[in-house]
């Protein structure tokens, strides 16, 4: 069986947090806290008292699996949201990247 | 271009502080979640995957130097250096933190710009043409009508809780580069027999997870009865448009479930009931919104231009882009430019800020201040001297902007998917820039010629994939990415869906199947003025649907 993580977006910045041990939120996937079955409702109840609180947005439990003592979400969607950004570059540096790229190739 | 009156700027103004309070209501508690998604979607500010995306309107997709400006201060003060073109012709900013968007959007407004019904279930900022006010083939500027309906329908009481969105595009020319076909009301601008202005109406048209060509109920709308008329078919709408399923509620369903006729015959009986009342419009006021509109005075016709002859002959691929990324304008001596936001193996519609300056800065100088935005994702300026082309090529060159792809394989429209969207299932960049590498060769793409390819990441399909030449729709399957192809879409005067050809391909095999496709095409065109749309129309799937599945 899976374990889960608890997520939610930051009500200030928007920016992907998980719930950590402590009870707080966590900017890094590697301060999630694991969640067994067994405890995971009374993990999204506190989660949800945060978002009446106003201190996240929307919080849900997603599942993962533990690897080298790091949790990583299952699902692609929820990969992407961890890494913090999309799987691309974007701004200037997709800017540079490209030149890169040409100029290895060239 | 139009310039705010008192009211525009009072009322955009009390916006922001409305806003302002609503936010600090909702960052200290007295607002909840719920009560507060409503507002901030009035206000355009959606939370996606990562961060807040805040969408900021560009009215028909016009804006001036300064204007273009305060988007790259925007990115660059409020975000991280960059925004996206959609194809709404809005920007998108992917990073602002709630509590600062109320001082982006005071500073938006300082310059005429506001994010006002750029999401929600209103009516949606108004499209049209990208080359209006200059395309040779146009019949009168669709801009004007458009002003008109941004103001008619700006928080207008009866249409703020509408079933659905609500999306309204115009063209003013035959040639249809504003996908009118495929919205919710698309009006084509024409003359009738005695020269008089109107408008041919279509309705229902649609993409999303059921894409519908537009009906045609008017053949000719007279001008003055523009308002009257909208009024009319979304009075018909809100009254009768499906409210029990999100699913059905878009103005398509309703046409199609009660037929054209019947839908034409519930409008033009409203219409009657209003078409004397206020709503007629005034020939003084069409004429006074036309004159924000009018060309500059300079833009006078000029001689040909030998330098630029010699430039062309000199540097191939100046020449290239001049034949590609212009378009012939109704000023002898001038072009349109489109400056292509599709480098090769970039992010479909993106800009950096200091790309924004730079266009600002050209069109500032070299483009009668105008700027526009397409709706494939592309930057234009309408207004250029062809003595002028060089310069302006040459300094895109140094901006990483001079990509001579217009039109081409590589002009890809592709929504921000599972990159960035909160309801995508898959991604659209990655396989964008994947197929750009793999056709990168210009050579290869001029010889490919015109070929749309557009890619949504997920059903509601913002990348426009029904209406793609080669249409590309991303779908999970398995917790894995795949990605189904259809044929023979287009969004233009011939409007049509394009037809799914077979079993989706996996994010290794998808690029490799775009490829067969165009090298089927390619064998099979008549010649090389055969289109690849021209030619599936012919040849039908079959020789499409061999090459990809084999004939077994």
């Amino acid at each position: 069986m899976t374990d889960k993580l608890i997520t939610a977006n930051h009500l200030g910045d928007g920016l992907v947090v998980f719930l950590t041990a402590a009870g707080g939120w966590s900017y890094k996937l590697a301060d999630a806290r694991v969640i067994p079955e067994a405890e995971l409702e009374a993990a999204l109840a506190i989660a949800k008292g945060q978002h009446e609180a106003g201190i996240v947005v929307d919080p849900y439990e997603i599942e993962a699996t533990v690897v080298e003592g790091i949790p990583v979400p299952v699902r692609l969607r929820e990969k992407i949201r961890a890494a913090g950004g999309p799987t691309v570059t974007y701004g200037e540096a997709e800017i540079a990247e490209r030149a890169a790229t040409l100029k290895h190739a060239g | 271009m139009y310039r705010y009156d008192e009211f525009d700027h009072e009322f955009v103004t009390a916006r922001v502080a409305q806003f302002r309070d609503q936010v600090g209501r909702r960052v200290s508690g007295e607002l909840t979640e719920d009560q507060f998604k409503p507002l901030r979607l009035m206000n355009g500010v959606y939370l996606q995957l990562h961060a807040y995306m805040l969408r900021v309107a560009v009215p028909y997709g016009t804006l001036n130097s300064e204007q273009m400006r305060m988007l790259a201060h925007v990115a660059r003060k409020y975000d991280r250096g960059y925004g996206h073109f959609t194809t709404r012709q809005n920007i998108q900013y992917n990073w602002p933190r709630l509590s600062e968007i109320p001082d982006a959007l005071a500073e938006l407004a300082s310059v005429e710009m506001h994010a006002i019904q750029t999401s929600g279930n209103c009516i949606r900022n108004v499209t049209a043409d990208h080359f209006a006010g200059a395309a040779e083939d146009e019949v009168a500027d669709p801009r004007p009508y458009a002003e008109i309906l941004r103001q008619w329908s700006s928080l207008h009481p009866e249409f703020v809780f509408l079933p659905r969105k609500f999306k309204v595009a115009v063209t003013g020319a035959e040639r249809d580069r504003a996908a009118i076909q495929v919205h919710d009301i698309g009006l084509h601008l024409k003359k009738d027999a005695e020269g008089r202005l109107g408008f041919a109406v279509y309705i229902g048209g649609g993409q999303g997870r059921t894409p519908m060509v537009a009906k045609k109920i008017r053949d000719f709308l007279p001008e003055e009865d523009l308002l009257s008329y909208s009024e009319a078919i979304l009075r018909v709408y809100n009254l009768n448009g499906r409210r029990d399923n999100k699913y059905k509620a878009r103005i398509k369903i309703l046409v199609h479930e009660t037929g054209s006729d019947e839908i034409s015959r519930q409008v033009e009986e409203e219409w009657e009931r209003i078409r004397h009342g206020a709503l007629k419009l005034p020939q003084g006021e069409v004429e006074r919104i036309r004159e924000y509109f009018a060309a500059p005075d300079a833009l006078a016709p000029l001689a040909p231009s030998p330098a630029l002859a010699i430039e062309r002959a000199r540097d191939p691929e100046f020449d290239a882009w001049v034949e590609r990324n212009t378009h012939p304008h109704r000023v002898p001596g001038h072009v349109s430019v489109t400056i292509s936001l599709k480098p090769i193996g970039g992010t479909p519609g993106d800009a950096t800020a200091e790309q924004m300056d730079v266009v600002a800065s050209l069109a500032e100088r070299l483009g009668f201040d105008e700027i526009r935005v397409s709706h494939e994702q592309n930057l234009i300026l309408p207004h250029v001297a062809k003595a002028d082309l060089k310069a302006i090529y040459d300094e895109l060159v140094v901006a990483g902007l001079a990509t001579a792809n217009a039109g081409l394989v590589t002009d890809i429209i592709a929504c921000p998917g599972l990159d960035y969207c909160a309801l995508a299932n898959a991604r659209s960049i990655p396989v964008a820039q994947r197929i750009s590498q793999r056709f990168g060769d210009m050579a290869r793409q001029r010889d490919i010629g015109d070929l749309k390819i557009k890619i949504s990441g997920c059903i509601n399909a913002c990348g426009h994939h029904h209406v793609g030449h080669i249409g590309i729709l991303g779908v999970e399957k398995k917790g894995e990415e795949f990605y189904q192809i259809s044929l023979g879409g287009s969004g233009d005067e011939n409007s049509s869906i394009g037809e799914i050809i077979g079993r989706g391909f996996s994010t290794e095999e998808i690029v490799d199947a775009v490829e067969t496709l165009v090298d089927t095409y390619i064998a099979r065109r008549e010649s090389p003025d055969e289109t690849f749309l021209a030619a599936y129309r012919r040849l039908g799937q079959a020789p499409f649907k061999d090459a990809l599945y084999g004939t077994a």
